[in-house]
């Protein structure tokens, strides 16, 4: 049995934090269950011994100087928000 | 030179009528204006311009630089200071960049100036710019086609002389497709070729900045300037950066092309096989030897790229909240219900697919089955690419098994998308370097002339390389000055 049946898109949107309309969940998942079941080609292979490969050329010990430099104003960094009030972001209540 | 002459050029001929001083920055900037307010209702390039801050950059201008007041399209992905970065998406709508991404800051010190942001797929998700949720950009050599994608803008200004040159992402082929959907030239550098400082990241283990032009020249002048290690991005390779141009011109004798066998099996339309088998004559008759080799892990290649690229997504987009930037929804009842609709109302429906499933290979008891699998694939497709380069040079083939696809065509079926990647996502995984150049033109049946691209990828490092071969290539062909009609298409894009 494969594991594309398993996909559960209504769960997966709450990990994701990600509010899905009826409609939405029910043709996501139709479509992700055929990009899933298109994945499942990638059984096929024997991929005992092979390494994963997460970067395609790491490069390692990348150092700088520990040096404070000229980056955003507190100004600037907040004023890209939705809501900021006395030099903060605001966000809805999270402790009552 | 007449001022509507202008915009048809490309940066290395803009630049010497600079220091001929026959033309001045200011001018060539205003013929520009000129041309974007004449097509851009017909191809929809942009998403952003600020001609009058570029403007005062052409004013001070110092046209010995190397891009000395040359104006530089940007994919609006890409960071400029003061100006819009929306991706395309609803929920960086209001979002201005405080800060310049290095390659742009590296194409300011070079003389250069951004003066305005390209349409893409949202947050460069797809391959026909069509997920955008502003605009649908149109191809300029037939305007019910799509530009390819995500870099479509780009692209499409660029051939459409709305542009001279521009700046796209490719994270699995979105520089290289749309540059051969629309006839233009479009390079990936190296995975860490060029720094991802500034880029709003979608897949970070593979995407790379790169130059969208008219030639193959500009296209080197381009990766010179923004190429090389910054202490910003610790992926950035430290290796010094050569001159992208000085081998351009030499000869071919002695170099060894491989035609990769698994390309030319999966779907190739037939007039793309022709102008491919074209290329094969005309290289060898320009002293290359072609060479049959194979990469056994072609066809896992998009399975594996998508699982990734979706993985790597889901967890760069989660920055998306509605607190520090973008769009917010209206009343939360709380921060769970505030996350929850803000990225509902914010994402457009290919970026909420592809966080579900990259949130899905990530979790808890898939991981080993999709996330890690793919990753192993990824090595299998790096050893692949390392044998073959062994044997050659370089590996010649289409970019795009088929020629621009009508607007509408795929839209409505993500995996029919996902495969009109086929020929361009592995160089991703392996993060080697391509380059797409126009290779010829296929006719539809309604005698549309349809630009066909052809791709060559390098090993890691080699620009200098497939520049000169791609070089060589155009210098011995036509396809590269011919301009779309989009004259002649004037009226009939009305009833569009």
């Amino acid at each position: 049995m494969s594991e594309t049946a398993e996909l559960d898109v209504a769960h997966v949107a709450k990990l994701a934090r990600l509010d899905l309309t009826e409609e939405e969940t029910k043709l996501f998942q139709a479509q992700l269950g055929r990009v899933l079941e298109y994945a499942e080609k990638l059984r096929e292979l024997d991929l005992s011994g092979v390494e994963e490969t997460a970067h395609a050329i790491p490069v390692f010990n990348v150092f700088r100087p520990d040096e404070p430099q000229a980056w955003l104003t507190a100004e600037e960094a907040l004023n890209n928000a939705p809501r900021q009030a006395d030099g903060l972001f605001i966000v809805p209540k999270v402790v009552e | 030179m007449s001022p509507a002459d202008l915009p048809a050029l490309g940066l290395a001929e803009l630049q010497a009528l600079f220091r001929r001083r026959e033309v001045s920055p200011r001018e060539a900037l205003e013929a520009l204006h000129v041309r974007i307010a004449e097509v851009e209702p017909r191809i929809e390039a942009y998403l952003s311009l600020d001609f009058e801050d570029a403007l005062a950059q052409a004013e001070r201008a110092d046209v010995n630089l190397p891009l000395g007041g040359v104006p530089i399209a940007i994919k609006d992905i890409i960071s400029v200071a003061g100006q819009p970065c929306t991706c395309a998406s609803k929920i960086l709508r209001n979002y201005r960049a405080h800060y310049d991404a290095t390659v742009v800051g590296k194409l300011k010190a070079a003389g250069a100036i951004p003066f305005g942001k390209t349409n893409m797929d949202e947050f460069a998700m797809g391959a026909s710019t069509e997920n955008s949720s502003v605009k649908r950009t149109r191809n300029p050599w037939d305007l019910s086609r799509v530009p390819g994608g995500s870099s479509g803008g780009s692209a499409a200004a660029v051939a459409a002389d709305a542009a001279f040159g521009a700046l796209g992402t490719d994270t699995g082929g979105s520089i290289r497709q749309p540059a051969a959907l629309s006839g233009v030239v479009g390079l990936k550098p190296t995975y860490g070729r060029v720094s991802r400082f500034g880029l709003v990241a979608f897949a970070s283990s593979l995407e790379q900045a790169g130059p969208l032009t008219k030639t193959v020249r500009d296209a080197a002048l381009l990766l010179n300037a923004i190429a090389g290690p910054d202490p910003r991005d610790s992926t950035c390779l430290h290796d010094s950066v050569p001159d992208y141009s000085a081998n351009l011109g030499r000869e071919l004798r002695g170099i060894r092309l491989g035609l990769p066998r698994e390309y030319l099996t999966e779907g190739i339309d037939s007039q793309v096989r022709t102008a491919l088998d074209q290329a094969v004559a005309q290289f060898t008759s320009l002293g290359a030897e072609i060479v049959d080799v194979s990469l056994p892990h072609t066809e896992y290649a998009i399975a594996s790229y998508y699982l990734i690229a979706s993985a790597e997504a889901s967890a760069n987009l989660a920055r998306f909240d509605g607190v520090r930037y973008g769009h917010r929804a209206e009343n939360p009842l709380n921060l769970l219900d505030l996350y929850g609709r803000t990225r509902a109302e914010g994402f457009g429906p290919e970026v909420k697919r592809r966080i579900i499933l990259g949130t899905y290979v990530l979790s808890s008891g898939y991981y080993e089955a999709y996330y890690a699998r793919a990753q192993k694939v990824r090595t299998l497709i790096r050893r692949d690419f390392a044998e073959a380069f062994a044997k050659v040079d370089a590996l010649l083939s289409p970019t795009s098994p088929v020629p621009a696809f009508p607007l509408g065509e795929r839209s409505a079926d993500p995996l029919q998308m996902y495969l009109a990647d086929i020929f361009t996502n592995a160089a991703n995984l392996a993060g080697i370097c391509g380059i797409s150049f126009p290779g010829g033109f296929a006719t539809t049946q309604a005698g549309t002339r349809l630009p066909i691209g052809l791709q060559l990828l390098g090993k890691a490092l080699d620009e200098g390389q497939i520049l000169q071969i791609a070089y060589a290539y155009e210098q011995s062909t036509d396809w590269h000055k011919e301009r779309p009609p989009l004259r002649a298409q004037k009226t009939s894009s009305a009833n569009l």
